[in-house]
């Protein structure tokens, strides 16, 4: 990718980092606070809601026009794998920047393709979740359990589709040979991002799908 | 941050690292669903150990592996201290803010019940 | 201050000069962006004065109907979000673009055209905002918008709607911009500029985007949580569903209190460094400068709940920010005393960048005191929502960030064009100015302790408040007036001006060494810096006086060329967000997504030089 920088010569940066880097670090302390306050929300109504379906427990709910009793609604080994499918995505993303690094076009398009596959199935994940969810009687604004945990769980699944869109543009990169071990900066920037969509959920997961 | 302390970006530490990373953060994944179930289960052992601390037990595994992230996949640990900065500031803000509204509303809550 | 040559002489011709709308709307010159920043805000500022005026005339005289209660609603609501986000923000960001990379040394931001991008975004965002007049929905439920006034159930029309896509769009814009400046700040300083020599104008600018950086994410969120409650149905602030208020109230400030320093830092820095400019003395108390500017952005974000007191927090919660509110009053007090430390035994002369930033003190001084009361539950309780409140806010928002950026606006016109501005004007500006705020807000204090409630459109007779309510519209007119004659002084300038010399000021800091107004390329050799007042020790150096820098050809200097995608990707963020204003107008949005993909993606692949 073209560097957007006034410096057509790149003169050594103040402090020798690089701008770019820079500049991604700079966004991601700003998103922290962009989710801080998506969990906040989410926290500040957990056990308010008038009527279910609740996380974890049972509890009478509205299903198809009548009142019912609703199981509850996390079912965690799916999640789990989801979870630790993220996770490795992670580590799958660092071995394919060090492939870059190293100029190991295999190792890098190999891991890459992983990540992306891995960013894939964790999309679907929360889609057929959500489905599944919608099913047992939470819609979106059935209750306040339902509407932020959709929020907060909806916004990160965005940011991890933006994430599959820009690592997929950079395999493409790679693919066409575009991406030399001294462009290896562009893939760990989207790396970088990559890496935060996954502690932000290291967050979630435990926070709303375990926490009493 | 001074001018011209160029850090040197030093060579990535290898896959084996990256490995050893990952099996940690999948066994503290492990370990946090399993302190779930055990919680939830009162006739499995340890239940009445892990049943009142669980929300401990999992603010302090899911720091862990955010760290392990944050120092070794992103880097944190080698790469120049401004970085660091960039995130543990941010997050400092963030837990205070996360607390504050936590205490705020807890607290209103206690004094007027049924709200 | 040494020099070291940078790029390679050639023989390549010079950049062509650039003219014509469409060198505007390409531009990726931070100098350009900034002129363009401070126009556009200078306009919106003048539609926020407008409406503050017709609030005023509305309340000359009691039982007024000049206003009907709705059209009076949406005057101050939209005069208090056109001013911080369309005014004081923007007009701030004309000096962060302009003065930013010249005081620090560099050729232009860290990122040109993601710097185009953010003006673009900011400039749809202001128009969306106040397209809301064009049917007859401006907002009206005040700036800060408090929740079930903004349910659907109480606002059913798109007034509300307006308001949050318009600073949702504007928000975008803040955190580019803010994304970019810090990086520039950090990673473009010259050689030896180290942290602790930079100007303190740019120590401020860089504490801004910080706080911008962690304060409009919250803001985000709060925004898109009140969208989802309109027209997603949900119940995030809405009783009947669960939801609690009182959580809006806590999620705005959490960005509105860090907000207030957004719109009061850079005029900090604008007015350290004029002081030290006009006293012929280097600022007092560099160091404490700095600590106090860190100081009061920590404890910025541990105290927004000063503006709740009435919510009912209970004892402990109302002490806890209390005493936090208390604290910041300390490293407030430590910037006066260095200001005032400043001026202290200097040779001062009295300019009128010098008028307005003294001025700027001793009317900050007073916001701050008001401030300190009702830091205080007990005391605040009577003065909230009433006019003292609306008497301490402007103190430090006119006060303070208008008074120091039409210092700044003084100081910078001679770099920024080539021309001088009149002194004799100025001083005719600024005294009337100074008489008109005065008389305008000064009375509020008393009004407000009498019981005069702030946002109800009229009172009756015989409540007391006739006087100070005919003072003060007397004195908004002579206050309208000051600023017709900053626009004709500025406007004779332009066109007749005295023309300026590189450094009319004998200023220190590194954009006094260019010539007026700088090249595209800013400096033609890199600085080297070695000290704070990198000017005045070369001037010392050199006995006194500095020679005209010459203009140079610039050839063979390396520009990012201009782009037409910023716009293009800022239209697209802009439409996609308008697509929600009415539910969701699917075909809206998925253009505006695609436009933004398309502009994002032929940014990235565009070659950034020729
Ligand atoms: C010593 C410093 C300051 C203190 C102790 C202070 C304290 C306060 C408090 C307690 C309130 C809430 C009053 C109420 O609504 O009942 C308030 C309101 C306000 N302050 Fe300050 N303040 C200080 C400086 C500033 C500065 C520097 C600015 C902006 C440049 C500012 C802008 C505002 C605004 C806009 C409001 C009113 C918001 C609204 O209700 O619409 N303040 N201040
Ligand atoms: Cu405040």
């Amino acid at each position: 990718m073209a560097h957007d920088t006034a410096h057509a010569m790149h003169p050594p940066t103040a402090t020798g980092l690089d701008t770019r880097k820079l500049a991604i670090w700079t966004f991601i302390g700003s998103e922290c606070l962009f989710f801080a306050t998506l969990i906040s929300n989410y926290l500040v109504y957990k056990g308010q809601s008038l009527v279910g379906p609740l996380p974890h427990e049972t509890s009478q709910c509205m299903l198809h026009g009548q009142m019912a009793t609703c199981e509850p609604i996390f079912e965690i080994p799916l999640v789990t794998f989801g979870t630790a499918v993220l996770l490795f995505s992670s580590f799958f993303v660092v071995l394919a920047l060090n492939g870059a690094q190293k100029g190991n076009r295999k190792q890098l398009i190999g891991w890459l393709s992983a990540t992306v596959l891995c960013g894939l199935f964790f999309v679907g994940m929360q889609v057929y979740e959500f489905y599944h969810f919608f099913h047992k009687g939470l819609g979106y604004t059935t209750n306040l359990f339902g509407s932020s945990f959709y929020t907060l769980t909806g916004f990160h699944g965005t940011h991890v589709t933006l994430g599959v869109i820009w690592l997929a543009t950079v395999l493409v990169l790679a693919i066409r040979g575009k991406l030399p071990p001294e462009k290896a900066l562009n893939l760990e920037i989207a790396a970088l991002y990559w890496h935060f969509v996954d502690v932000v959920w290291i967050v979630i997961f435990p926070v709303v799908y375990l926490m009493r | 941050m001074d001018a011209q302390v160029a850090t040197h970006e030093h060579a990535h530490p290898g896959p084996a690292l990256y490995l050893k990373v990952a099996v940690i953060l999948f066994v503290m994944t492990a370990l946090e669903v399993l302190a779930f179930e055990v919680s939830h289960r009162s006739g499995w052992p340890m239940h009445g150990l892990v049943q009142p601390l669980l929300n401990e037990i999992l603010i302090i595994l899911s720091a862990a592996k955010f760290a392990l992230v944050a120092m070794f996949y992103m880097h944190l640990k080698q790469d120049s201290k401004i970085f660091s900065g960039l995130l543990v500031f941010p997050l400092i803000i963030a837990a205070v803010v996360i607390l504050a509204l936590l205490l705020l509303f807890a607290y209103l809550r206690a004094q007027h019940p049924g709200m | 201050m040494s020099t070291i040559a940078m790029g390679h002489a050639g023989t390549e011709a010079a950049p062509a000069e650039k003219k014509g709308l469409w060198s505007w709307i390409t531009t990726v010159d931070h100098k350009r962006i900034g002129i363009l920043y401070g126009v556009t805000a200078f306009l919106f500022f003048l539609i926020g004065g407008l409406e503050a005026l017709l609030i005023r005339w509305q309340l000359g005289a009691p039982d007024k109907t000049f206003l009907s209660p709705e059209a009076y609603n949406q005057l101050f609501t939209m005069h208090g979000t056109t001013m911080i986000f369309l005014g004081v923000m923007p007009l701030s960001a004309m000096f962060f673009n302009y003065f930013i990379p010249l005081q620090i040394g560099a050729r232009d931001v860290a990122f040109p055209r993601l710097n185009a991008y953010s003006y673009w975004v900011f400039l749809f965002g202001g128009l969306v905002l106040n397209a809301s007049f064009l049917f007859n929905a401006a907002p009206d439920m005040g700036w800060f918008a408090y929740a079930n006034l903004t349910s659907k159930q109480f606002s059913p029309g798109l007034n509300v709607d307006f308001w949050i896509i318009g600073l949702q769009i504007l928000g975008i814009a803040s955190l580019a911009a803010a994304v970019n400046f810090f990086v520039t700040i950090i990673n473009l300083r010259a050689p030896g500029m180290k942290m602790m020599r930079m100007p303190m104008f740019v120590w401020m600018s860089l504490i801004t985007q910080v706080l911008l950086l962690l304060a409009f994410p919250i803001i985000t969120v709060a925004l898109v949580l009140l969208m989802l409650d309109r027209n997603f149905g949900t119940h995030f602030f809405v009783p009947s569903g669960g939801g609690d208020p009182v959580l809006w109230q806590h999620l705005f400030w959490l960005f509105g209190h860090p907000e207030v320093y957004i719109l009061i830092l850079p005029a900090f820095g604008v007015v350290s460094e004029i002081l030290p400019v006009f006293s012929r003395k280097p600022l007092f108390g560099y160091a404490a400068m700095v600590f106090s500017g860190c100081f009061i952005a920590f404890l910025g974000f541990g105290v927004w709940s000063h503006h709740m007191f009435s919510t009912g927090m209970g004892p402990m919660a109302d002490t806890v920010f209390s005493l936090g509110t208390m604290l910041i009053a300390i490293p407030t007090g430590v910037k006066i005393f260095n200001w005032i430390g400043t001026v202290w035994g200097g040779s001062i002369q009295y300019k009128t960048p010098m008028y307005f930033a003294l001025g700027f003190v001793a009317m900050f001084i007073i916001g701050g005191l008001s401030g300190v009361m009702h830091a205080s539950p007990p005391a605040d309780l009577q003065q909230t929502d009433s006019y003292f409140i609306v008497a301490h806010f402007h103190y430090v928002l006119f006060g303070g960030s208008i008074f120091a950026l039409t210092a700044g606006a003084y100081y910078w016109f001679p770099k920024m064009t080539g021309r001088m501005l009149s002194e004799s004007l100025g001083k005719v500006h600024f005294w009337l100015m100074f008489l008109g705020f005065n008389l305008t807000f000064a009375p509020m204090h008393i009004l407000g302790l009498n019981g005069m409630p702030r946002r109800v459109y009229t009172y009756s007779a015989g409540m007391g408040f006739e006087f100070w309510n005919a003072i003060e519209t007397a004195g908004s007119l002579v206050l309208g007036f000051s600023f017709l004659v900053f626009i004709w002084n500025i406007l004779r300038s332009l066109k007749a001006g005295e023309v300026a010399p590189a450094d009319p000021w004998h200023g220190a800091t590194l954009e006094w060494s260019i010539p007026s107004p700088p090249q595209e390329w800013n400096f033609a050799v890199e600085p080297t810096v070695d000290g704070r007042d990198p000017l005045w020790e070369e001037r010392r150096a050199k006995g006194g006086t500095l020679p005209e820098p010459e203009r140079v050809s610039g050839a063979g200097i390396h520009l990012p060329s201009p782009s037409y995608w910023p716009i293009v990707t800022a239209f697209g963020t802009a439409m996609t967000l308008v697509g929600f204003l009415m539910h969701v107008t699917l075909w809206v949005i998925l253009a505006g997504l695609a436009i933004t993909m398309l502009g994002i993606f032929s940014w990235a692949f565009e070659p950034a030089d020729h």
